[in-house]
């Protein structure tokens, strides 16, 4: 017989989870059961200490708060399933339903979710993180596995991708004593066709000799192979526990520019060591991998082969996101590719030059690039510093010339001009130390809304090249500046909260609402930047250098202020969240991934979208209290 | 006795629905009310044959989906111009029956239950018309017009006909499968609740005060 209303019902449960997972019968079976309710705003669906109601909810129009006595916890709307908690530990109910507004609200038996969670694997197992996660902040520190429950749940195969594998090593590495003769150790090395041999000292490693060490400096004659090993050995050694991923591995061995690394026991250089791990058992796991990009972009010449190289990149990116690859990870591969790429092209532009360098300098890398969170191609953000010289006009207009280079390059490569020309080659931005210096103090003394601006993008820099002290000493006179003028900071965190999180539209997210961009939602200016610019303001209140990555900010603040570990801890997550939101978007429509059409989103994503807002709106108000901002309004 | 020999001229199902009778619960908690709607040839009551019906049965303002019935009925009229309003075609996909079976179902469906219905006069004229077709004497359930109803919350001297649409709107129901006969019962079904959560808000309501000539509104 048909049955219309039903088919109407199954209509709308298809589009949210879990129904979505369903079969059209299963789903049929459930739509012809449904129970519509009508609460009218204020009244409740069910109460604490009430006896179990036998279903669950899922909000058809409307909104459904639940509250905890009082405190809002939760705020379903339409999609939203409610009420499962009680029904699956088949216990009272332990928190208030109320409905927000007028709402229908669909009524499922528990029956028939017994049918779903017994049939439907990936049904239950959302069923279950969402009952896991229902009435706290599914981001936050305890409730980490339960969360990210769900993402193992549903994606199960990650594991099958090789990057988070538990790196497979040699268990039974070479060895020798530190005053084994360098002729002695490399027979052994020889004997068991190995290219490297660690020396250990009561079974811990304390140095490493390969191949490479053999070439430069044996065969060149700068040691003599009588001499003990210890005289070459690379000391001390990176370490690491056994159970290393590849791409921990991966990272670590473009960081340190090293090809092997130690396994310890506990994965420090003060236990056993037992085993060691080549680059090459890693290009063994995979082919087409990070390192084997990075030694590509180490030999390439032209900035179109980088260029290609970079699209390579961009396709590994891709590949991690659709793998759930974790979001620390990838953009840690990403942006050593992408440093690597601005090192060759500066390598390769130095080449260029038919002057000879004047003194020497540092390029930096500004914005998200500097913080080392970009993982499309976006605007370049850069500038340069040189080292304070007589003739400074000369050295000016060579390092204007050699920056025009490097900017030009870059493009080729794909990351675009950037319109405000916040670039090198910009006589603004090219300046010597104390020009910079001046600079800084000028901003942080006489503080506009410009200036601020500027402060977010040039004090998350990163020295990508060149001469360090110079950048150490811009930092100094950046924390010499603030320390003289501390109402500056007071300035940036009200900048921080120029962009509230839109908590208020938990039906509809704050959208555009002109230009180009009307009805989507600006996940960088209203979500992604709230978190990386209060980040900066609380990391320089507490003076702290070269941390530059949010999520590391972050990290700091909570082993600096316990009490708000927890705040800080939800701050990384809902920034890890966004980042990977704005990449999928971004990979998906070949843009930015800034704007978000929200119609395309899944009910799943929306909701992870909407659970970040709490740890923006909580950061600003600590803000607000930290650095007296109510008077500044 | 003597009221069983009167009805034993009556086929089973119809002593069966007239027994149903026999137990009322007059409580608005428990009792049984079905929202209905019928698809028709045309608005002459004498003349004019049901297409289809649909129907949904609340019980304590909860719409359950299970106490649903759908039916579409083998009629020999036939009226394009409403075939453009309710989409019906003589001949088509779906499984029909005789006007009687569908008459017999409908009543072993509804039972004592109240039915509700957008100007339901209307709609059980209809069904009347077929059941004296049929030999048999009128529907005996009461029955709630949410057309008045609507009246009992605002000015029931107001004598403007509102649409079901522009209730729809009024109350803000998502209209879906507008001028199918179970789309439009589910519609009634929605507004049927909506409308007595309101008469709630005002004062105790009673079964009572739901039908027409009580003036609850204005008490």
């Amino acid at each position: 017989m048909k049955n219309t209303i039903a088919e109407r019902i199954l209509d709308f449960l298809k589009h949210f989870p879990p129904f979505d997972t369903l079969s059209a019968e299963e789903l049929f079976a459930i739509s012809k059961e449904v129970v519509v309710l009508h609460f009218e705003k204020e009244q409740y669906i069910f109460q604490q200490g009430n006896t179990l109601n036998d279903c669950f909810y899922v909000v058809k129009d409307g909104a459904i708060g639940i509250y905890n006595d009082k405190t809002l916890v939760d705020q379903c709307d339409e999609g939203d399933v409610f009420g499962l908690r009680a029904l699956i530990r088949k216990d009272n109910y332990l928190l208030n339903a109320k409905a927000i507004e007028e709402s229908i609200v669909y009524a499922i038996s528990s029956k028939l979710l017994e049918k779903i969670i017994i049939n439907n694997t990936e049904a239950s197992q959302f069923l279950i993180a969402s009952f896991a996660t229902n009435t706290r902040n599914p981001y936050s520190e305890e409730d980490k596995g339960t969360l990210f429950a769900y993402e193992t749940f549903t994606h199960k195969n990650n594991s099958d991708f090789t990057e988070i594998q538990s790196a497979s090593f040699s268990k039974n590495p070479i060895t020798c004593k530190s005053h084994t003769k360098i002729k002695d150790a490399a027979l052994v090395m020889s004997q068991n066709k190995v290219g490297s041999i660690v020396i250990t000292n009561n079974k811990q490693p304390v140095g490493i000799i390969t191949d490479k060490d053999l070439r430069y400096k044996i065969a060149t004659g700068l040691y003599n192979i009588i001499d003990e090993v210890e005289s070459i050995m690379s000391t001390p050694v990176i370490t690491f526990p056994p159970n290393i991923t590849v791409a921990e591995a991966q990272i670590a061995m473009l960081k340190h520019e090293i090809s092997h690394l130690c396994i310890t026991k506990d994965g420090t250089v003060n236990s056993e060591l037992i085993g060691i791990l080549s680059e090459h058992d890693i290009i063994v796991i995979h082919g087409n991998n990070p390192s084997v990009l990075i030694k590509e972009i180490k030999h390439a010449t032209t900035a179109i082969r980088l260029h290609e190289i970079r699209e390579k990149a961009h396709h590994l990116l891709s590949n991690y996101i659709s793998q759930h690859i974790p979001i620390s990870f990838v953009t840690n591969i990403i942006s050593a590719i992408n440093e690597a790429i601005t090192k060759r092209i500066i390598h390769l532009s130095i080449a260029e030059m038919s002057e000879t360098q004047p003194t020497t300098f540092a390029w930096l890398a500004l914005g998200s690039q500097g913080r080392k969170e970009q993982l499309l191609l976006t605007d370049q953000d850069n500038a340069l510093v040189y080292e304070d010289a007589e003739h400074n006009a000369e050295v000016k207009a060579y390092f204007l010339k050699l920056a025009k280079a490097i900017n030009d390059k870059l493009n080729t490569v794909g990351f675009e001009f950037c319109p405000a020309e916040m670039m090198g080659s910009n006589p603004k931005w090219c300046l010597s130390v104390s020009e910079w210096k001046k600079q800084f103090q000028d901003w942080i003394i006489h503080p506009d809304e410009d200036k601020i601006m500027l402060c977010n993008i040039f004090f998350d820099f990163d020295n990508v090249y060149g001469n360090h002290q110079l950048v150490d000493d811009m930092s100094e006179s950046i924390f010499d500046a603030i320390d003289h003028y501390e109402i500056f900071l007071n300035f940036m965190a009200q900048n921080a909260l120029k962009n509230p999180p839109p908590l208020s539209f938990f039906r509809n997210f704050l959208v555009e609402d002109s230009g180009e961009h009307k009805n989507q939602f600006d996940i960088k200016a209203r979500a992604i930047m709230p978190l990386v610019d209060a980040a900066r303001v609380l990391i320089l209140s507490k003076n702290i250098k070269n941390i530059t990555n949010t999520i590391d900010r972050y990290q700091k603040l909570a082993n600096l202020e316990p009490q708000n570990k927890h705040l800080y801890e939800t701050c990384i997550n809902a920034f890890k969240i966004l980042l990977h939101s704005r990449t999928q978007q971004g990979l998906k429509n070949n843009d930015s991934g800034r704007f978000i059409d929200l119609n395309h989103l899944s009910k799943a994503d929306r909701l992870k979208l909407k659970s970040c807002f709490k740890p923006i709106k909580n950061i600003q108000e600590l803000l607000l209290v930290r650095f007296n901002l109510s008077q500044f309004m | 006795m003597n009221w069983f020999n009167r009805n034993s001229k009556y086929p089973v199902f119809y002593r069966t629905y007239l027994n149903s009778f026999k137990h009322k619960k007059k409580d608005l908690e428990t009792v049984r009310f079905v929202a209905f709607d019928t698809e028709t040839t045309g608005l002459n009551i004498n003349e004019d044959k049901i297409l289809s019906i649909g129907t949904v049965g609340i019980i304590n303002f909860k719409i359950h989906i299970s106490d649903t019935f759908e039916c579409y009925l083998i009629q020999d009229t036939f009226n394009t111009e409403t075939v453009k309003i309710h989409g019906l075609l003589k001949t088509g996909h779906i499984t029909k029956v005789e006007e009687t079976k569908a008459i017999e179902d409908f009543l072993n469906y509804i039972g004592n239950a109240i039915l509700v219905a957008h100007h339901a006069a209307f709609d059980i004229a209809m069904i009347n018309a077929a059941l004296k077709r049929m030999n048999l004497p009128k529907l005996k359930n009461k029955a709630i017009d949410t057309g008045h109803l609507y009246k009992k919350i605002t000015n029931p001297k107001d004598n403007k006909h509102y649409s079901l649409d522009e209730l729809s709107k009024i109350f803000n129901i998502t209209m879906h499968d507008r001028h199918t006969a179970s789309g439009d019962a589910y519609i009634t079904a929605l507004l049927f609740v909506k409308i007595v959560a309101k008469l709630k808000e005002k004062e105790n309501l009673s079964l009572n005060d739901l039908f027409a000539n009580k003036r609850i509104g204005l008490l």
